[in-house]
């Protein structure tokens, strides 16, 4: 099982399909052709997944796939350990999206700043986004999770879950920077130049004028990143943190059946579709904001 | 005002008055003085030997071909590009000088875009506070306080919770104008403010400039609308490939030009039917 980290969560490609796609349909016309579109997809999407569904059913093995991974005792039994476990998730989550928010945002503008002087800065965040894009995450955790600890400093902390934060952390700052960044970029450059004739320093520019419209900007794609992120949490099972990954390990193990990890696969569906629908939706929105900003 | 003329330019870059005195002798103050300018953007030169002074009061517009320099010689005065060499004096004070500090100079030179460039996420009102707040800082009900009274001034009142894009190209416009006057700056450059409006609100900007001319506001205007030109300024300069080519009061200018393409360029204004 590798991650979607490996694949490397959706970066700043968003902004620009934010741009291409068509214009909203809209008005009265639309009624009662819309109607029946719906009608037509609901009858569809029946047709096709009863087919998916009858196949599979009737598949040769299916007894015995159905009692591996749908036994109701097992289900009642691992609902109460894995559900729990997933606060672990929730926690890490939680911790490591203020810490990535922060650090990107830190690293974006690190790249950003002009003049010569600041090349050493520049050079470092770019060599930061270079490395912790390349190596695939798990490596992190692993060499994070067990390096680290295993230098035995006096005083370092012990506790898995805290590299598990910091792995996280710094592996998804390096994609959320280039988010922001792109951010930054796709603020007119006639908006600096705006903020700078009124006598606004450079730093001021960037924080009232620039930065404001990048983040709003990049708020879908960022979105993206955090389903990417929320998902990535069961990786630092491998370095010893109880999440609801390894709680569904040690159930599987115990019951000899494979019911635990279809509920850890619906706890996931359940937190990231209601988050994916309201992407998509900011993302529709945004949409039509550019489109009545460029009329 | 002094009628000069021609294409003296070349090569004068440090001139023989490196001092300038802020109140000269014959009672006028120099409010901007622009000496020996040179700008190439690459292999293209733009900007080729600029001589202008401008007196407190004074509105002078810059009238020229589209890619004449008129753009271009603002932001070099606003420092919003680094001048090749020349030197630019305000209130006698040299701010193309190593040591002038590029910001305190901007506050005191107000420039509005074609385009408005508004900044969309904030109100019309934070539009109009955020450089007073900021660069002066003044409080916010001090900056407020101003804000609104120019806002009224200038018909904006009931516009001040608005964002930018509720607002129609003259609005904005009119903002934008604003948003510079805000600053209380001693010159107010404008670079084609009603190339991107409806012709309909071109009236309504203009208006404005008016007012502030009668005001007393010093300004230095690039415009294509000549008959405003004619109305407003004190002083036309004709600008050609990165020359002054020739500069005098509008009345001389538009109905005497001495120099060949300033009559070439006038005509075709003509034909096109905008004089
Ligand atoms: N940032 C830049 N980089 C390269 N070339 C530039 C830049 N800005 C202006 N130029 C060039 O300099 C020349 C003068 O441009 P400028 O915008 O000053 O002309 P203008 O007189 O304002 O014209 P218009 O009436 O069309 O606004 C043009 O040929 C233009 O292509
Ligand atoms: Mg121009």
């Amino acid at each position: 099982m590798s991650g979607s980290l490996a694949g490397g969560p959706l970066g700043s490609g968003d902004l620009l399909s934010l741009r291409a796609s068509g214009p909203p349909r809209s008005g009265r016309r639309y009624d009662r052709s819309a109607f029946r579109s719906t009608l037509v997809a609901f009858g569809s999407t029946i047709v096709f997944f009863g087919l998916i569904g009858w196949v599979v059913v009737h598949a040769p093995n299916w007894p015995e796939v159905q009692r591996s991974f749908l036994d109701g005792a097992v289900w009642a039994q691992s609902v109460p350990d894995i559900v729990p476990a997933f606060l672990v998730n929730v926690q890490l989550f939680c911790i490591a999206e203020v810490l990535i928010l922060v650090l990107a945002l830190v690293l974006a503008v690190l790249r950003s700043l002009p003049g010569p002087v600041l090349f050493p800065l520049r050079l470092l965040a770019t060599v930061y986004a270079d490395v912790f894009r390349a190596v695939p995450g798990v490596l992190i955790i692993y060499l994070l999770g067990f390096g680290i600890p295993g230098l035995q400093i006096a005083g370092i902390p012990t506790d898995p879950f805290v590299y598990a934060v910091i792995a996280l952390t710094l592996v998804y700052s390096a994609y959320v920077s280039e988010v922001y960044r792109a951010g930054i970029q796709s603020v007119h450059p006639s908006q600096e130049a705006a903020a700078r004739s009124l006598g606004l320093t450079q730093f001021q520019a960037l924080r009232y004028v620039v930065l404001p419209q990048a983040v709003r900007r990049v708020i879908p794609p960022l979105l993206n990143d955090f389903i990417g992120l929320q998902k990535d949490t069961v990786l630092v099972s491998y370095i010893g943190v109880i999440e609801i990954f390894r709680q569904s390990q040690i159930d599987q193990q115990a019951a000899f059946n494979y019911t635990p990890y279809l509920v850890t696969a619906l706890v996931f569906l359940v937190i990231t579709i209601p988050l994916a629908r309201l992407v998509d939706v900011m993302i529709a929105r945004d949409r039509r904001r550019f489109l009545a900003g460029t009329r | 005002m002094s009628r000069t003329t021609g294409s003296r330019g070349v090569g004068t870059t440090a001139g023989p008055s490196g001092q300038a005195p802020a109140g000269s002798g014959n009672g006028q103050a120099r409010a901007l003085r622009v000496e020996g300018v040179w700008k190439s953007f690459g292999a293209t030169p733009v900007l080729r030997g600029i001589d202008l002074e401008l007196a407190e009061h004074d509105v002078v517009c810059l009238i020229g071909a589209s890619g004449s320099g008129k753009s271009t010689l603002l932001r070099c005065i606003n420092l919003l590009e680094p001048l090749d060499s020349g030197r630019v004096f305000l209130e006698g004070e040299e701010i193309t000088a190593p040591t002038a500090d590029v910001n305190r100079v901007r506050r005191r030179i107000g420039i509005v875009f074609q385009s408005f460039n508004l900044f969309p996420h904030m109100s019309v009102l934070a539009n109009v506070t955020l450089a007073p707040c900021k660069v002066l800082g003044m409080s916010q009900r001090e900056a407020g306080e101003r804000a609104v009274g120019l806002l009224d001034r200038f018909g904006l009142a009931d516009k001040r919770d608005d964002f930018p894009d509720r607002l129609s190209g003259g609005q904005q416009q009119r903002v934008a104008i604003v948003r510079a006057l805000a600053m209380e700056p001693d010159l107010l450059l404008l670079d084609e403010i009603t190339s991107a409006l409806d012709p309909e609100l071109v009236a309504e900007v203009l208006n404005v400039i008016r007012e502030l001319a009668r005001g007393g506001m010093t300004m230095l205007i690039a415009t294509h609308e000549m008959g405003f030109a004619r109305d407003i300024a004190t002083r036309v300069c004709f600008l050609d490939a990165g020359v002054i080519l020739e500069q005098g009061p509008a009345a001389e200018i538009f109905s005497r030009p001495r120099e060949a393409r300033t009559q070439q360029f006038l005509q075709r204004i003509v034909e096109a039917g905008r004089l």
